[in-house]
This record gives structure tokens, sequence and C-alpha cells, in this order.
């Protein structure tokens, strides 16, 4: 068994709140150059070069790239051959956004659905966590603004209406979403699974890097025809009318009950927020 | 694209009146922060009677909640939030004077009504551009709500930030132009 300390769990999680809200990654930063070039509105051209202004002043000042820094979603592969020592594994997490949310000057967005009222440290994170093979500990912070995954949704379809189905819902979704989830989007689509689980396979969905294809031929195909198909509908960087609504379009799929279909859509604001690191 | 309209806040009919959805506006003055829970508390006030602690006439609201100042600063990160969960207690603001609202996202029929019954106009600023927008806010001060941590309402003093008006007081919406011009 390999011992890691939980104080160095807490560490790398304040690092990553931290840089996943100052800095974007190359390839979101290619996508927002390639989406300048391709719009056709010099509305939507502008709105891209402010984007990417943003996203300097963001490095260069160390601020985060949005106001809304989200909730803090981690997504934690444990290697089996770890053994956590010096403190609770959900703790040590939990102390790193404490800590990377004060000191990196991020909004404090988690709250009492009821009441409203705010935790004031941006805690609980939401942990996803799997165990994995290995003696170490792979961890990704990604940020989740409340506007974009506000836009996000399950449907259990029949499995009467196939792989048509999906694709027609994923494009009136995108359409209904309008501007409200900050266009250019990143649009996750899960199918498969159960309830919990499609949700959660269309979260990760976002995670893979914009560009790369799902190396299945037919969901590639669907990926390709879904993007032409959101980007058709005219929404455009910020609503205001344009060619690039979305940035990419990433399907994950997972084998489900033979009664059920479910999917899921999970929208990401042009913020792509995503940082991570092993341990 | 149009050059800048420049407006100093507070606003008046004429002011925006002259407004077309699309145009691009630098607004200067004074403006006032207010999402979700500043907007349910001020609705319950004038549902009683009572005096609200900022005079709305003339006014322009950001739906923001910014991110804390490092020090030194005038403010965080600061772009617009979605105002479709303001939508709800819009009209009576503007019944009440308010002028202008700055946020993202489509509102409800009974708001792009109320702009055209009450002139006022609803603006976009460029969402998720926290950072950028920033830039044009010099000072920043909690004047009501302080309890409500990033949702309190603030008053900015800005410099030409930038928005575009989406919907007007003659019941244009850019949102619908936009798309009905790119769709395919």
């Amino acid at each position: 068994m390999r011992e890691i300390d939980a104080k160095q769990i807490t560490e790398v999680v304040k690092k990553l709140c931290i840089d996943s809200n100052f800095y974007l990654g190359e390839d979101v930063l290619a996508a927002l150059d390639r989406g300048e070039k391709m719009e056709e509105s010099p509305v939507g051209k502008e709105v891209f070069q402010q984007l990417k202004e943003n996203v300097r002043i963001a490095r260069e000042e160390q601020v985060a790239i949005c106001q809304d820094t989200g909730l803090a979603v981690v997504f934690v592969e444990l290697g089996q051959e770890v053994h956590i020592i010096g403190g609770d594994f959900n703790a040590a997490i939990n102390e790193g956004v404490r800590q990377g949310y004060k000191e990196g000057y991020l909004r404090k967005s988690s709250c009492h659905p009821f009441t409203r009222a705010n935790t004031k440290d941006n805690t609980p994170a939401i942990i996803h966590l799997s165990l994995v093979s290995g003696d170490k500990i792979k961890i990704i912070l990604a940020p989740k603004g409340g506007g974009a995954e506000n836009m996000s949704t399950v449907i259990m379809l029949s499995p009467s209406e196939g792989i048509e189905g999906v694709k027609n819902r994923v494009v009136e979704w995108v359409k209904q979403a309008g501007s409200n989830p900050c266009p250019p989007v990143v649009v996750g689509v899960g199918v498969g699974g159960t309830f919990e689980e499609v949700a959660l396979t269309a979260k990760k969905a976002l995670l893979r890097p914009l560009g790369q294809k799902n190396p299945d031929p037919q969901l590639a195909a669907m990926e390709e025809e879904l993007l032409t198909r959101v980007n058709n509908l005219g929404i455009g960087p910020q609503g205001l009318g344009g060619r690039i609504t979305a940035l990419a379009v990433n399907v994950e799929m997972i084998p489900c009950h033979i009664a059920s279909f479910p999917m899921a859509v999970n929208l990401n604001c042009h913020a792509h927020r995503h940082q991570e690191a092993v341990i | 694209m149009s050059q800048p309209i420049r407006l100093k806040t507070p606003l008046s009919n004429a002011d925006v009146e002259k407004l077309k959805a699309g145009d691009k506006v630098f607004l200067n003055g004074v403006i006032y922060t207010g999402r979700d829970a500043a907007h349910k508390r001020l609705f319950d006030l004038l549902k009683e009677g009572k005096p609200l602690p900022v005079d709305l006439k003339g006014q322009v609201i950001y739906y923001v909640g910014p991110a804390p100042a490092k020090p030194g600063r005038a403010i965080g990160s600061a772009g617009q939030t979605t105002s479709g969960r303001m939508d709800a207690y819009s009209p009576k603001l503007m019944e009440i004077g308010l002028k202008g609202m700055i946020g993202k996202g489509m509102r409800k029929k009974e708001v792009v009504e109320a702009m055209k019954k009450y002139k006022a106009v609803y603006f976009a600023a460029t969402g998720g551009a926290g950072a950028l927008l920033a830039k044009a806010i010099k000072k920043a001060q909690v004047v009501a709500y302080d309890d409500l941590g990033p949702e309190a309402i603030t008053r900015l003093e800005v410099e030409d930030f930038p928005v575009i008006v989406v919907n007007d007081t003659k019941g244009n919406d850019l949102y619908q132009q936009g798309m009905a011009q790119y769709a395919r």
C-alpha cells in the first residue's frame, strides 16, 4: 500500500479550485479561436473577441474568468493500492475547497435550498468517487456555474424513439435553452444506464477534451451531426444571433435496461473549466 | 457594428425610448446590483407599501453576484446572471420607475409588455466575461442587504460599461431577430 496524507489531498484540491477558475485549457482556447474565425455575425465575432480578452485578463491578473465560480464538482479516481492517512478523505476535499475559494477570492455560491442561506465557504463539494487499479489518486476539479447547470435535463425515453429520438431531443433542448446558458456552449450528452447514472454520464462527457471525438464511429458521427444541427439553430454567441451556438457536442453511452432508454443533456458555458492533478 | 451610444444614469423616458434592439450602449454613472434574493425583498416591501432601501426611479439594475474583490480592487469578476429568475418581480419595479435591467437570457412576455407600458429596456452584457466587465466598474459599495453576501444590493459606479439592447420599448427582441437571421 502507498500512503498518502489527507493534507496533500487538501493542498491539491485547493490549487485546482483556484487554477480551474483562473485558466482555461488549451482545447477550450483553441475552440474559441476556431469559433471566432467561423462566426459569421459581426456581433458574434465581437463576443468571441470579448471572451478571449476576458480569458487573458483572468490569466494575467489572477482573477476568476466568471464571477460564478460554481459549485466545486470533484471527480476522484482513487487507486485501490492507496491508503489515506492523517485525516478523513471527504473532509480533506472539503477543506481544499474552503481554502481555495477563500484564497482565490472566488465566489461562494452554495446555499440552503429552502432558506437560500449561504454556507459561506462553498462547501459541501460535489464528490464523485471511483475506485480504480493502481497506487495513485487522480483528482479532476470542474467548477459548475448555475446558469448552464439549470439548462440541463434527464429524459426517460421509450426505446422505440431510437437514436433519432435522442438527437432530436438534444437539438430541441439547446434551442429552448437559447441565450440562458451563456452560449457558445459545450453540450454533454449521456445515453443509457439508469436515471442517476445517465446524468453523471452526461457530465463526464463534458470532461472529454474539445475536438476529441468519441472512439465509437457511430457516436462520433452523431456528435458531428448534432454540432451542425445545433449551430444551424442560429442562436449564436450570447444568443444574439450567429453561426456558433456550441463549441462541441460530446456524447457518451453505456448499456441500459431492456425496458429503458434514458438520456441526459448537461450544458456548460464557454467558460468550460476543469483542471486535474495526479497524486 | 454601429458606434456605441453613451448614456448616463439616471435614465429618462426620452433616453430609453430612442434605444432600439441591437443598439450598443456604454453606460456611465451609478447602477445597482440585484439578483434573486434582493428582488424578493424589494418586491415584498412594495407589497406591504413600505419604502425601499434604494430609490429606483430612473435607475438600472444589474443582475450580478460579484466575486469578492482582491485587495486594492473595486470588485471581483462581475458578469451577469440569468434574468428569467427575476421575471416575477421586474414588472413591479418598472411600475415604480426602473428604466433598465442588465442580464442574459430571455424574458417572459409579461416583462416585455411591462417594458413597453412603463418605458424601460433590457440590456445584455457578455455573460461569463466577468473579469472584463469588472474593468468598467470603478467603485462598489454595499447599500442594502449585506447579509445576502454576493446577493447584497451594491451601488456601482461604472464608466463605459458595455451592453447591448435586447428588448426595447417598442417590443423588439434582439434574441428573436438574431436567431431568425442566422437559423438555417
